[in-house]
C-alpha cells in the first residue's frame, strides 16, 4: 500500500522507537502535523519557540541516551532551531531535527518562509539531508537516526519539502544502514591499549580525566572498575559530571576554569593523564603550552579529530570508551597488585593535602544575604535521595551547580558546555521530564538566562511537566559582572539586569507556582514546599549580587595558578556592599 | 608546508560546499581545488592543494574523513606522486610577436588551440613552475586572459622488479 510522505515519516519514527516529538507547526509542515494529530503512538509537545523544541530534544536525549526528535517549519522555524543544533553539535548530543521546506519546485525562488535549511545547518550538524523524492524518505530517516546515534553522536537535520510530505510512495523501512564514507571505530587498537596499560602500571602520579564521552558510551561502570582497581583519582569535565560518583573518595570533582583546587593541581603535576571521552577544551587546558607539563597523555576518544587537536598525545586510542575500557580493565585485572597503591601513596598524600588546603568555600552569615552556593548545597542535600535530574543554564549558577551538586549517576546532568547556551536549562529540563514523567527534574538557573526561554513555561504548564526551577537571582549577568570586576575595573557594562521581572508573579501568570525565599532562614522551607508541588514551580531566590565563583583560572592562564578568592581591592570595594539586600541594588550601583 | 590531498567523495549535490565549508570554518588554507567525477559516476575525485604544519595537515585529513560524504582521503605527500596543472592563456600578438609566441609555445610543448589575427589562445600543462615560467615569458607580449585548472595529482605505482613487469606485459 502506498503512504504519503507524512505517513512514512510517522512510520519511520515509530520504528525508531520515538515516543515524543518537540514541535512547532508552520505552513509547509502542516501535512505532517495533520497526520501526527490522527495517531496516538507519538506524543507531540507543542513548544512556544523552536529553540525551546531543540533544547527539549537535547534534554530528552541526554537523560535517556536515545536520539531526541524535534520538528520545525521552514524559514524562521529553521533559523530559530539553529542555536539548539549548534549546542547539540558542540556537546555531541544525538538529535534528529526535521524541518519543513517549501515545495521542491519553489526552492531557490525566495518563496515565502524559504531558507536554505541544509546550507544554514551545515556547520552545526553532524550531517544533513534534503529529501527531494518521497521514495528516498524512509531510507534517509533511517540514515539520519543511524548517524545521529552512532560514533560520536550529534545532531542530524532532515529537510522535507512540502510536496514530498504530500506525495505517495511504497513504504519499506530498511533493516540496516551502510554508508561507505561512515564507519566509526569502536574497537580500540589492541597494541595501543596494551601500551596504555603498561603506562598506567608504571605511573606514580596518574590522573583520570573523563568527559561526556563516558556518559554517551555508557561506560560509567567500566570507569568505576578502572579507578577502584588502580586507585587513580578522577577529574571530571563539566560534561562528564555524573560519569563517576561525585561523592566517591577517588573523585576530585570538576576540573577546568572553575574546577576544584585539587582537580586542577592534580592535572598540572600529574605524570600520566588518562583522558577518556574528553576533548581538551580550552576551558580545561588553560594555556596549552604549559598544560600538564610533566605528563604523558593517553587519549581515548571515538572521534579521531579530537585526538591531537589541541594538545600532543603520546598514546592515542581511537575507539568507544566502553569497549576500550573493558579491554583495558581486562589487561589490568591480571597485572594490578598491591604495589601500585604503595607507589602512589605520596601522590595521594599530596592530593589530600591540596584538598584540605583549599576546599570549595563560601561564607554564609546567619542573617546575611543568601549566598548562591548555600542554595545549591541545600538543594542537593534535600533532593539527593530522590536521584534527581538537574539542568542548568550558563554562567555563575552553572559553575556553582557543577561544584556543589554532586551527581551519583550518569544521565542526570543537563548542561550546555561547548556552546555555552543561555536559555538551555529550562527547556532541557522539560525534555527530560517528558521522558521521565515520575522523576524529579530540577533546573538551576540565573535570572539572566532563564529569561532567554521563559516562554516555554506555557509549554510546561499545558503539558504538565512539573519542572522545579530555582533561580539564583542576583540581578546581574553574574559571570559577566565577575569578569568586569576582575578584568574591567568594575565597570558593569550591560551586565546589570535590575530585579525585573517579578518571577513569582510571572509564574502565576503562566498558571505555574511561584515562590520566593526572603531570607536564608526560609530557604529549606521554601525549597521543600517547591519539591512537594506537582506543578511547574519557580523558586525565586534573591542572592548576594557580588558573590564570585572560585577557584578561577583566568582565560589563557595555567592550571596551577588559580584565583582562590576576591583580590584585596575587590574585597575592599565590596565590603560596603556586603549588607545590601537585593532590593537596594540600585543604591549600591549609584553609590 | 604544501600538501596535496586527494579526496574521494560521493557525487552528490552539496558535497563541495561541505568540503569548502570545512576549510573556511576551521581556518584551513585552500590554494587550489579541482573536482570531477571518477570512472564510477557515483563518486567524484577532489584534489586539494593546501598548506600547514604537520598538526594542521593531520587535522585536515581527519576532519575530511569525518565528513559523511567523504569516502577516502589520501595525503599524497606521504607517497611519491605525479601532478599536473593546465593553463589556458590568451595572448595579444602583433605581427612581429606572432612568431615569438609560437617559439615559446614550441619550447614549452604547449599548443595553440585558438587563433585570431590579433590573439593566440595557448594551452599548456605541467607542474606549477613550468606554468609560471611560460606566463613570465608571455607576459611581455600582453596576456589578455588567463585561467588555470588548479593541480590534479595521482600517487605513483610502486616500481616492481623487472621480472614481474615482464610477466605483466606478456599477459597483456
Amino acid at each position: 500500500m502506498k503512504l504519503t510522505g507524512a505517513e512514512i515519516f510517522i512510520e519511520c519514527l515509530k520504528r525508531e522507537g520515538v515516543k515524543t516529538v518537540f514541535a512547532l507547526p508552520g505552513g509547509v509542515v502542516l501535512k505532517i502535523f495533520d497526520t501526527l494529530h490522527q495517531q496516538k503512538d507519538i506524543e507531540v509537545i507543542l513548544t512556544r519557540h523552536e529553540q525551546g523544541a531543540g533544547h527539549m530534544a537535547e534534554g530528552y536525549a541526554k537523560a535517556t541516551g536515545k536520539a531526541g526528535v524535534c520538528l520545525v517549519t521552514s524559514g524562521p522555524g529553521m533559523t530559530n532551531v539553529i542555536t539548539a543544533l549548534a549546542d547539540a553539535y558542540m556537546d555531541s548530543v544525538p538529535l534528529v531535527c526535521f524541518s519543513g521546506q517549501v515545495p521542491t519546485s519553489f526552492i531557490g525562488n525566495d518563496a515565502f518562509q524559504e531558507a536554505d535549511n541544509v546550507g544554514l545547518s551545515r556547520p552545526c550538524t553532524k550531517h544533513n539531508f534534503l529529501v527531494k523524492d518521497v521514495n528516498d524518505l524512509a531510507a534517509t530517516i533511517k540514515e539520519a537516526f543511524y548517524i545521529a546515534t552512532t560514533g560520536r553522536p550529534g545532531p542530524v537535520l532532515v529537510d522535507i519539502p512540502k510536496d514530498v510530505s504530500m506525495a505517495k510512495a511504497e513504504f519499506t523501512y530498511p533493516n540496516s544502514v551502510s554508508i561507505r564514507g561512515y564507519n566509526p571505530t569502536y574497537e580500540g587498537n589492541k597494541w595501543q591499549i596494551k601500551q596504555a596499560a603498561e603506562a598506567i602500571m608504571k605511573a606514580k602520579k596518574p590522573i583520570l580525566y573523563v568527559g561526556g564521552g563516558v556518559i554517551f558510551s555508557g561506560a560509567s561502570q567500566e570507569l568505576l572498575e578502572l579507578a577502584e582497581m588502580t586507585q587513580i583519582p578522577v577529574d571530571m569535565t563539566l560534561m562528564g559530571l555524573g560519569a563517576f560518583p561525585g561523592e566517591h573518595l577517588l573523585s576530585l570533582g570538576m576540573l577546568g576554569m572553575h574546577g576544584t583546587y585539587q582537580a586542577n593541581m592534580a592535572m598540572h603535576y600529574s605524570d600520566l593523564v588518562i583522558a577518556i571521552g574528553a576533548r581538551f577544551d580550552d576551558r580545561v587546558t588553560g594555556k596549552v603550552s604549559e598544560f600538564c607539563p610533566y605528563a604523558k597523555v593517553i587519549h581515548v576518544d571515538i572521534d579521531p579529530t579530537s585526538i591531537r587537536k589541541n594538545i600532543h598525545v603520546d598514546i592515542p586510542i581511537v575507539g568507544d570508551c566502553k569497549t576500550v575500557l573493558r579491554e583495558l580493565n581486562q589487561i589490568l585485572r591480571a597485572t594490578v597488585n598491591g604495589e601500585q597503591k604503595d607507589l602512589r601513596k605520596p601522590w595521594w598524600d599530596q592530593i589530600r593535602e591540596w584538598q584540605q588546603a583549599h576546599p570549595l568555600t563560601y561564607h554564609q552569615e546567619k542573617d546575611g544575604p543568601i549566598k548562591p552556593q548555600q542554595v545549591v548545597k541545600r538543594l542537593y542535600e534535600l533532593t539527593k535521595d530522590r536521584d534527581p535530574i538537574v539542568s542548568t543554564d550558563v554562567g555563575q549558577h552553572q559553575m556553582w551547580a557543577a561544584q556543589y551538586f554532586k551527581l551519583a549517576k550518569p544521565n542526570r546532568w543537563l548542561t550546555s558546555g561547548g556552546l555555552g547556551t543561555m536559555g538551555f536549562g529550562f527547556p532541557a529540563a522539560m525534555g527530560a521530564q517528558a521522558a521521565f514523567r515520575d522523576r524529579l527534574v530540577l533546573c538551576i538557573a540565573g535570572d539572566g538566562s532563564i529569561q532567554m526561554n521563559m516562554q516555554e513555561m506555557a509549554t510546561a504548564v499545558v503539558n504538565k511537566l512539573p519542572v522545579k526551577i530555582i533561580i539564583l537571582n542576583n540581578g546581574f549577568h553574574g559571570m559577566v559582572r565577575q569578569w568586569q570586576d576582575l578584568f574591567y575595573e568594575g565597570r558593569y557594562a550591560s551586565s546589570y539586569l535590575d530585579t525585573t521581572p517579578d518571577f513569582v508573579k510571572l509564574a502565576d501568570a503562566y498558571g505555574a507556582v511561584g515562590l520566593r525565599v526572603k531570607k536564608v532562614g526560609d530557604l529549606d522551607a521554601v525549597l521543600k514546599e517547591a519539591l512537594a508541588t506537582d506543578k511547574p514551580v519557580i523558586v525565586d531566590v534573591p542572592t548576594y549580587p557580588y558573590e564570585n565563583c572560585y577557584p578561577m583560572i583566568p582565560a589563557g592562564g595555567c592550571n596551577h595558578e588559580m584565583i582562590l578568592e576576591d583580590p584585596p581591592e575587590l574585597k575592599k570595594k565590596q565590603s560596603g556592599a556586603a549588607k545590601v539586600t537585593p532590593e537596594d541594588k540600585d543604591t549600591v550601583l549609584t553609590a | 608546508m604544501e600538501h596535496i590531498i586527494s579526496v574521494t567523495v560521493e557525487n552528490k549535490f552539496g558535497v563541495l560546499s561541505r568540503v569548502a565549508g570545512l576549510f573556511s570554518g576551521r581556518g584551513f588554507n585552500i590554494e587550489s581545488l579541482s573536482v570531477a567525477p571518477t570512472l564510477d559516476p557515483s563518486m567524484s575525485q577532489m584534489t586539494i592543494v593546501t598548506s600547514g604544519d604537520e598538526r594542521i595537515i593531520e587535522q585536515i585529513v581527519k576532519q575530511l574523513n569525518k565528513l559523511i560524504d567523504v569516502i577516502k582521503v589520501v595525503d599524497l605527500n606521504e607517497t611519491e606522486f605525479v601532478s599536473r596543472e593546465t593553463a589556458i592563456i590568451k595572448v595579444h600578438t602583433k605581427d612581429a610577436d606572432r612568431a615569438e609566441a609560437l617559439r615559446i609555445v614550441d619550447i614549452f610543448r604547449a599548443n595553440v588551440i585558438d587563433s585570431t589575427p590579433s590573439t593566440y589562445t595557448i594551452e599548456v600543462s605541467g607542474d606549477p613552475k613550468k606554468i609560471e615560467a611560460i606566463i613570465n615569458l608571455l607576459q611581455p607580449l600582453g596576456i589578455k586572459d588567463l585561467v588555470r585548472t588548479g593541480r590534479v595529482a595521482v600517487a605513483r605505482e610502486p616500481v616492481r622488479p623487472v621480472a614481474m613487469q615482464a610477466k605483466k606485459v606478456a599477459r597483456d
